[in-house]
């Protein structure tokens, strides 16, 4: 198992009290496991993300444990979990963007990077380069301001950065939402390539857009108002979700084929519940369209077949 | 890059030609007449009266029409001959104008230059310290919100009248002539240290605090974000972020040295400093407008000059503008 997740709580401190933006996370993800994280905006994917390389304030570390290739992350000590980062974990953010210093040259801006953490540029140089040619960049782009970029080859640049170190694990928050199509379907291509030359052990794919998912995960862990509500094997959650949420999340995909094809995902009638005081129970449940009594309770997480994990009374039932 | 520079130009001349005509046209509506002035203050018979009303209308260049005037005014902008002063009469503007500037010059250079350094790193320090922070932005606040003249008030009637520490007028002592003694030069230090203190001061609050939001603003940024997320120390986050946060204040140089030559004519003002800015005092009270008119000029040409030594800087240290130019021609 090269990530393990046990009741992992982070809150976010405001001044009108806790957001409980992730309430509670148990799971894993084995070795050259591509897992896909999805959920509606606001759901708590950056933070379960984020949590797991630099938890810093407003976040707020709760509770819960988490294991890297066994030993156990620091993630609540700022300063005990630097040594893990970028090395162990990495992280390709959400904004990457803006990600890089405007007034650096990508190679000047890379090779301090690496200096600053204690690493030789110079023997880094060639493998630099090999993986500047494997997401299709010109070696030029190490002469050139960010500014000279366009989107989609910053958004290559820091896929480079963030894995040139060939960390354990790989979060990669949202990388294809601001890209065109097409773009979208090579930037996911390259992600499944750099898996396959190990370049990273293993890797958590953000996203909001499932058929990108259905494309190169493994296995796809949907999320729901701070909570997790479905994980399994991507052809068991695309073809058999068990979950209500999950069932009318992948409805609203038409290329996958399933009925409801004109039913977009913000079609789901309602909105998620608040998450500075969420209500007890199943946080699912105002917007569910079989809640019944039990609901009040909260549904456990737990496996159905062997790998396919739900929180749901129905599906328990 | 061409086409920038010539943009950059065209508008630097247009600026030029524009303060220049009014700075022509504004003495000109001022009210009073400042050969009617000097005809009262010789006392002459009415006959000599007339007679010497021509040879000055004739010596200031009044005797021609107004649109000649103009023209002519231009020819001698560059010819570097701004007319004879009436109040100093018969000395020329130019040579008027040439004795004061160093000593405006010796207190707005350090103190706008040594401000803008000091404020620059004591708002970055201040940024990453709790305790300081929140004693310097009250502080900062203030010193930027006060008038220069009051500043300058306080701290001569503090200093000047009260403790009695520094002398509050003139650049030095009435019993000394300039020379390059050591005496000379620590009576002129004393002479010179709370003008330049009041407008360093004031100065220093704006800068120190413009530096505290940008660099809190580029430690917040996404790239300080991710660079922290790689587990990146401090130290190189800082750099950038500094770095990164000084280019505004180098467009705030620019876009502030207007204000700090009104906060500096109106602090050798208050402390009798034979700068430009005295000089204005006298020769507003002396009705003496060609003196105006030059001192103005001046002031005109100082600031372009100094706009456009910041632009080019920011060229040279912003590669976004740089090779955003590049790209542009
Ligand atoms: N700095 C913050 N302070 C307070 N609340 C926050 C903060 N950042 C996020 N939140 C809250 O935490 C919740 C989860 O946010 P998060 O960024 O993890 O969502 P997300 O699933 O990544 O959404 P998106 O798809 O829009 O990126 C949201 O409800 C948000 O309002
Ligand atoms: S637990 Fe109840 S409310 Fe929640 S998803 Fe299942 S059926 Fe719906
Ligand atoms: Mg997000």
């Amino acid at each position: 198992m090269a990530l393990k997740v046990e009741g992992l709580r982070v809150y976010y401190q405001t001044l009108r009290g806790d957001v409980r933006a992730l309430d509670g996370a148990s799971f894993s993800v084995g070795d050259g496991e591509i897992m896909g994280l999805a959920g509606e905006s606001g759901c708590g994917k950056s933070t379960l993300g984020r949590s797991l390389i630099l938890l810093k304030p407003p976040m707020k570390y709760v509770g819960g444990e988490v294991l890297l290739d066994g030993d156990p992350l620091p993630i609540w000590d700022r300063e005990r979990m630097a040594p893990y980062r970028y090395k162990k974990v990495s992280i390709i953010p959400q904004q990457a963007m803006n990600a890089l210093n405007p007034t650096r040259k990508i190679g000047r801006l890379i090779r301090e990077l690496l200096e600053a953490r204690g690493v030789s540029s110079r023997d880094l140089l060639p493998e630099l380069k090999r993986r500047l040619d494997l997401v299709e960049l010109s070696h030029e782009v190490l002469k050139m301001y960010p500014i000279e970029l366009s989107g989609g080859m910053k958004q290559r640049v820091v896929m480079v950065i963030s894995t040139l170190l060939d960390p354990s694990l790989l979060i990669a928050d949202e990388v294809t939402s601001a890209l065109d199509v097409s773009t979208q379907k090579r930037v996911a291509e390259m992600l499944v390539g750099f898996r396959d030359h190990k370049f990273v052990r293993s890797m958590i794919v953000i996203t909001h857009d499932i058929s990108i998912l259905y494309q190169i995960a493994d296995s796809i862990l949907v999320m729901y108002a701070g909570k997790l509500a479905e994980k399994g094997p991507t052809e068991a959650i695309v073809r058999r979700p068990r979950h209500p949420y999950t069932q009318l999340l992948i409805s609203s995909l038409p290329e996958i084929g399933v009925r409801h094809t004109e039913r977009r995902l913000s079609g789901i009638p309602g909105s998620p519940p608040p998450l500075l005081e969420p209500p007890q129970g199943c946080r699912f449940r105002e917007r569910c369209p079989v809640a019944f009594d039990r609901c009040r309770e909260e549904p456990p997480f737990e496996e159905l077949a062997p790998g396919h994990l739900v929180a749901c009374w129905r599906a328990h039932g | 890059m061409k086409r920038y520079l010539t943009r950059k130009l065209a508008i630097y001349i247009l600026t030029f030609f524009l303060a220049v005509t009014i700075d022509w046209v504004i003495p000109r509506f001022m009210p009073g007449d400042p050969v009617q002035t000097m005809l009262s203050r010789a006392n002459l018979r009415a006959e000599a009266v007339e007679v010497m009303r021509g040879y000055y209308l004739k010596a200031f260049g009044l005797d021609v029409p107004v649109w000649r005037q103009y023209l002519n005014f231009w020819v001698a902008v560059f010819h570097g001959d701004l007319g004879v002063s009436v109040y100093l009469f018969p000395k020329p503007v130019s040579r008027v104008i040439m004795e004061a500037v160093p000593y405006s010059l010796a207190l707005l250079i350090p103190a706008t230059v040594l401000s803008w350094i000091a404020g620059n790193k004591f708002g970055a320090f201040a940024a990453r310290r709790k305790w300081l922070d929140n004693t310097l932005l009250p502080v900062g606040y203030l010193l930027n919100a006060t008038p220069y003249m009051w500043l300058g008030i306080l701290l001569a009637w503090a200093f000047g009248i009260a403790l009695g520490w520094f002398p509050i007028a003139g650049a030095y002592g009435f019993d000394r002539t300039p020379s390059l003694s050591l005496g000379f030069i620590l009576d002129f230090l004393w002479h010179w240290f709370l003008p330049f203190a009041s407008l360093f001061l004031v100065q220093f609050g704006g800068w120190a605090i413009g530096m505290r939001n940008m660099v809190i603003y580029e430690l917040e940024a996404d790239y300080s974000q991710y660079l922290e997320a790689l587990g990146t120390p401090r130290g190189l986050i800082r750099r950038y972020a500094f770095r990164n946060a000084l280019l505004p204040q180098i467009t705030g140089l620019a876009l502030q040295l207007g204000v700090i030559v009104a906060g500096s004519v109106v602090t050798e003002i208050v402390f009798s400093y034979p700068g430009i800015g005295y000089l204005i005092l006298q020769a507003i009270q002396n009705q003496d407008y060609f003196l105006i008119q030059g001192c103005f000029l001046f002031i005109i040409i100082g600031v372009l000059l100094a706009n456009l030594v910041v632009d080019i800087v920011y060229i040279v240290v912003d590669p976004r503008t740089r090779r955003g130019m590049m790209g542009e021609s």
